[in-house]
């Protein structure tokens, strides 16, 4: 009743003070009628407690707490009277223990005083300004938008504290204690055990069964638990490696002294001094080392001369393979044999017919028909041929090209000088190689020209790409053909030149028509510019004439080729010349520096770029030999100078004579070969014998072989051992002859074939296979396999060899040394004689009768005397 | 001076000997017949050595000390002489 009204009016009051209903927490506060009491206390009741209107309370202090318990015992003491008999209930329901009176001067409640009746309106009486300043505060949020951190605030507790209070345990009661005692002196008494049966005496014991208590066995059907919520928490965890720095690598530059500094030390005397004293120890020691070498193994070195003690099938030479062909060799026969020399297992030889010169030109117009062919053999195919090369004519002798393998150069029979390139086949040659045969050509052939692809089982036929003019070359059929190493090339004079090519670019050839040329494979510089023009517009307008061939690098030389040089041999003693056969040059190798660098080079160069250069724009090479020696048609050995020398009186250009000439075989001679391991000793073979000669040696040859009852036909040195060359023999043979081993025959004969042996080469493959070709008169090339004993050799085989060649040499020399002396002393003889007999006619007939006379008495006298002794002269 | 090239000379003029090398203490060279790279090379490892093998001798015995070093290889033999200041290295090959 009392309450309603100022409820309403509370209300009214609470909504009209508060402008914003956004903070419940105010009108919570002061409106709700239920915290607070308005009531009337009277001066009596006032004066009582302490809160007299305006002198203990007043406007700005308007709050007064009283104790509960004197208001219980004011109501007790005045009952009905008391001004709190309305709040009766409440004051008893307060658990505080201290109540707030307010002093309500503007009567907002309708009264002059309120009664507080919760803990919770108290507190919040008390604090006021925590309402207003929020108020405050925020009318000034809203007015100024100023962002301000946030301060922590006291936490304040909104009813769910009491959920957590509820489920706090605490103690109810305080905990009892007990204390328990028992006499000291009944410790540690003396105990005595005895045994009972419990069966005995059923109550000496106390039993405590187990049984099922049913208060553990009770489901929990509901239960409270406390939830905090927490933001999300999330544990990681990481491990670094530890990484230090250390040394990769260091780039070290070794101390050096400066010049000043090390002579300086060159100077000091203490440097002398250390010299001095130290020379003596090293004298000795060098000197130690110099006698007798002490760590030298005798017993690994004896081992090398052993070899020899094999069967003696191992000293024979093995037949390895053998090659004819049936289409084209059948009438023919080999004159020239080469190996490949970077392809291992490709040999090429030249066949030629088997007809004398008067069959030859009887034949004419048949041999015309027959293409002669240079044939290439692989080892991987026996019965075909790999390559063939379409000649002129009858090949004598062909080379390889050393700086470029694709380049051959052969010489005819009709004097022409032919030129091939082969570069357009060599993945043929190679891939035949790897034994791949028919399959690896359906692959290769695939990339060539379909005209070509369709012949892949056929030999594929190489035409010549360039060929000598046929009057300007030689007037015999070319036999010996050999290029210029590419160190140097010879000018048109024929002094040699330094090669900036640094390919071989020069051949010389020569041919029983007594001459020997030399070719230049480059375009040929002309003398005079007009016709330079006109050759440069005839070469290009002809056409090719090659149909095989793409690209003719030799093209410039096409029937116009013209040697470089001519050089002829003159005789020594009459008029002529000398008609050669095989010719041999010194292997001039000089370490120019443009070979070296050149020779590096893999590319193949454009010959038809090439030009010959000025004679006057390359430097001389003073270091290159000129000479070399010739082995002529009628068994003579001739050594001579390319260089031409000029004549003084008519200024043109000839060949100087010879400056030595021997006369050792009788028959053409067919080899002269330069040892691969001596610079300076060559083979000659020809006639019934052979010779060996040292260059430089004048005398004649150091070593001279005895006549043999076959012709030897051919010959070369051995590729692996310095003392050992074979001999090719008419009657199929092969003679191996080792000068370390015997020197008056053969230290062994082999029976090859029954024709007669036409050219033999040797080739090392490997290490451990060392091969001999041999081709024979039949046209059959045979490659045999050369054994050990025959292709090993010991340590010093090279010095015992150069010490009996020096030693031979010492012997004709001393021989030529007797020989003369036996000349002086036969002159001298002959001296004597003549003056005895030009002194005898001095004497006069009389005078020689008188003395004939006297002897006669004389002899008569003897007889006289001697008959007399003898008894037979009677005494008269 | 003279005197030191004429030595060094008559050294070199033995049968086989390959180089002469004299180095300072510290096995920096100072005098040479071989080409720049191979002494560098030579001087220092061979100091090393030296090192080592002096100190080897003087461990055993310390009254002792290094007077030659011979070393004997496949191809040549290396003759050191150490000293307080200097060392000098040949090299020779024997069978030559």
């Amino acid at each position: 009743m009392a309450s309603k009204r100022p409820k309403s009016t509370a209300s009214n009051k609470g909504k009209e003070k508060k402008n914003n209903a956004a903070s419940p927490i105010e009108s919570v506060g002061s409106a709700h009628p239920d915290n607070i009491f308005p009531m009337v206390l009277t001066s009596a009741t006032q004066e009582l407690f302490g809160c007299r209107a305006d002198e203990d309370v007043t406007g700005d202090n308007p709050y007064k707490l009283l104790r509960r318990e004197d208001i219980v015992q004011d109501m007790k003491t005045r009952a009905a009277v008391s001004d709190f008999s309305p709040v009766k209930q409440a004051v008893l329901d307060y658990p505080g223990e201290e109540m707030l009176l307010v002093f309500d001067r503007d009567f907002t409640y309708g009264q002059s005083f309120y009664l507080v009746l919760t803990v919770d309106a108290m507190e919040r009486m008390l604090r006021p300004p925590e309402p207003e300043t929020e108020e405050a505060q925020e009318d000034e949020s809203e007015d100024m938008l100023m962002p301000t951190t946030p301060v922590p605030q006291p936490w304040v507790p909104l009813g769910s504290d009491k959920e957590i209070e509820d489920e706090i345990y605490r103690d109810s009661r305080p905990r009892l204690k007990y204390r328990i005692s028992r006499l000291r002196r009944e410790f540690g008494a003396p105990v005595v055990f005895s045994d009972r049966s419990a069966a005995e005496t059923k109550d000496a014991f106390m039993e405590c069964a187990s049984y099922e208590d049913k208060s553990f066995s009770l489901r929990e059907m509901e239960g409270s638990r406390g939830v905090q919520a927490i933001p999300d928490v999330k544990a990681a965890s990481t491990q670094t490696k530890w990484t230090y720095p250390k040394n990769m690598c260091t780039q070290y530059e070794p101390r050096q002294l400066s010049e000043k500094e090390k002579n300086k030390c060159l100077q000091s005397k203490k440097l002398k001094n250390f010299v001095q004293s130290v020379a003596i120890r090293f004298e000795l020691a060098i000197q130690q080392n110099e006698i007798m070498d002490v760590f030298f193994n005798d017993w690994a070195s004896l081992s090398e001369e052993d070899g020899a003690f094999g069967g003696k099938a191992d000293t024979h030479l093995k037949e390895y393979q053998s090659f004819t062909d049936l289409h084209h060799s059948r009438e023919k026969t080999i004159s020239h044999i080469n190996w490949h020399p970077t392809i291992t297992g490709v040999i090429a030889v030249a066949m030629t017919e088997r007809l004398s010169f008067e069959e030859r030109i009887c034949g004419a117009t048949k041999l015309v028909l027959n293409p002669s062919l240079i044939l290439f053999w692989s080892f991987s195919d026996p019965i075909n041929p790999q390559l063939m090369l379409e000649c002129p004519d009858d090949v004598l002798s062909f080379e390889f090209c050393p700086s470029d393998p694709n380049i051959i150069v052969g010489g005819c029979m009709n004097g022409q000088v032919v030129l091939w390139d082969i570069s357009a086949h060599v993945d043929r040659l190679q891939g035949t190689r790897s034994g791949g045969g028919g399959k690896n050509m359906a692959n290769d052939t695939a990339a060539y020209q379909g005209f070509e692809s369709k012949h892949e089982n056929e030999t594929p036929v190489v035409r010549y790409c360039a060929v000598s003019g046929i009057d300007s070359g030689h007037k015999a059929p070319i036999t010996d053909i050999q290029w210029l190493p590419e160190s140097f090339e010879v000018s048109r004079t024929g002094v040699p030149l330094e090669n900036k090519t640094g390919i071989c670019v020069q051949i010389v050839t020569c041919a029983p028509d007594c001459s020997v040329m030399i070719w230049d494979i480059r375009v040929p510089r002309v003398a005079t510019h007009s016709l330079g023009e006109e050759r440069k517009q005839k070469m290009e307008d002809r056409p090719l004439n090659n149909p095989h061939c793409a690209a003719n690098p030799f093209k410039h030389l096409d029937l116009s080729w013209k040697p470089l040089m001519k050089v002829s041999l003159p005789k020594i003693d009459t008029s002529g010349e000398y008609s050669p056969y095989k010719f041999c040059m010194r292997h001039n190798r000089s370490d120019s520096q443009v070979a070296t660098v050149h020779s590096e080079r893999s590319e193949v160069p454009d010959y038809s770029l090439l030009r010959v250069p000025s004679a006057k724009q390359l430097k001389t090479m003073e270091d290159i030999c000129t000479k070399f020696y010739v082995g002529t048609e009628d068994g003579e050995m001739v050594y001579t100078d390319w260089k031409m020398e000029k004549d003084n009186e008519s200024g043109k250009l000839f060949s100087p004579k010879p400056s030595h000439r021997y006369i050792v075989h009788d028959g053409t001679v067919n080899t002269v070969c330069r040892s691969p391991f001596f610079e300076d000793i060559i083979l000659t073979v020809g006639g019934w014998r052979f010779a060996i000669w040292k260059e430089g040696v004048m005398n004649g040859p150091i070593f001279l072989s005895q006549y043999s009852q076959t012709r030897c036909t051919t010959g070369c040195w051995s590729g692996s051992r310095p003392g050992v060359f074979f001999i090719g023999k008419e009657d199929g043979n092969i003679e191996v002859w080792d000068i370390l081993e015997k020197t008056h025959e053969p230290s062994q004969v082999q029976t090859i074939t029954t024709a007669r042996i036409t050219s033999i080469k040797p080739w090392i493959v490997s290490s451990k296979q060392h091969l001999l070709a041999i081709s024979d008169h039949c046209g059959t090339l045979h490659i045999l396999e050369i054994p050990w004993t025959l292709r090993s050799h010991s340590g010093n085989e090279k010095q015992s060899i150069s010490k009996y060649f020096d030693k031979e040499v010492e012997r004709l020399i001393y021989f030529e040394k007797r020989q003369e002396m036996r000349e002086k002393e036969k002159k001298d003889k002959e001296a004597e004689e003549q003056r005895l007999k030009t002194q005898l006619p001095d004497k006069s007939m009389e005078q020689i009768e008188e003395e004939a006379h006297r002897e006669y008495k004389d002899y008569l006298a003897m007889e006289k005397v001697i008959l007399k002794d003898m008894g037979l002269l009677e005494d008269m | 001076m003279a005197k030191v090239e004429e030595t060094l000379k008559r050294i070199q003029s033995q049968k086989g000997v390959q180089g002469i090398i004299i180095a300072n203490a510290e096995g920096i060279p100072i005098k040479t017949t071989l080409d720049n790279a191979s002494t560098v090379q030579y001087a220092g490892l061979i100091h090393q050595l030296l090192m080592k093998a002096r100190s080897t001798v003087r461990d055993i015995d310390p009254q002792n000390d290094l007077t030659f070093l011979r070393i004997r290889s496949k191809k040549n033999e290396i003759m050191i002489a150490p000293d307080k200041d200097y060392f000098l290295i040949v090299i020779q090959n024997p069978s030559e």
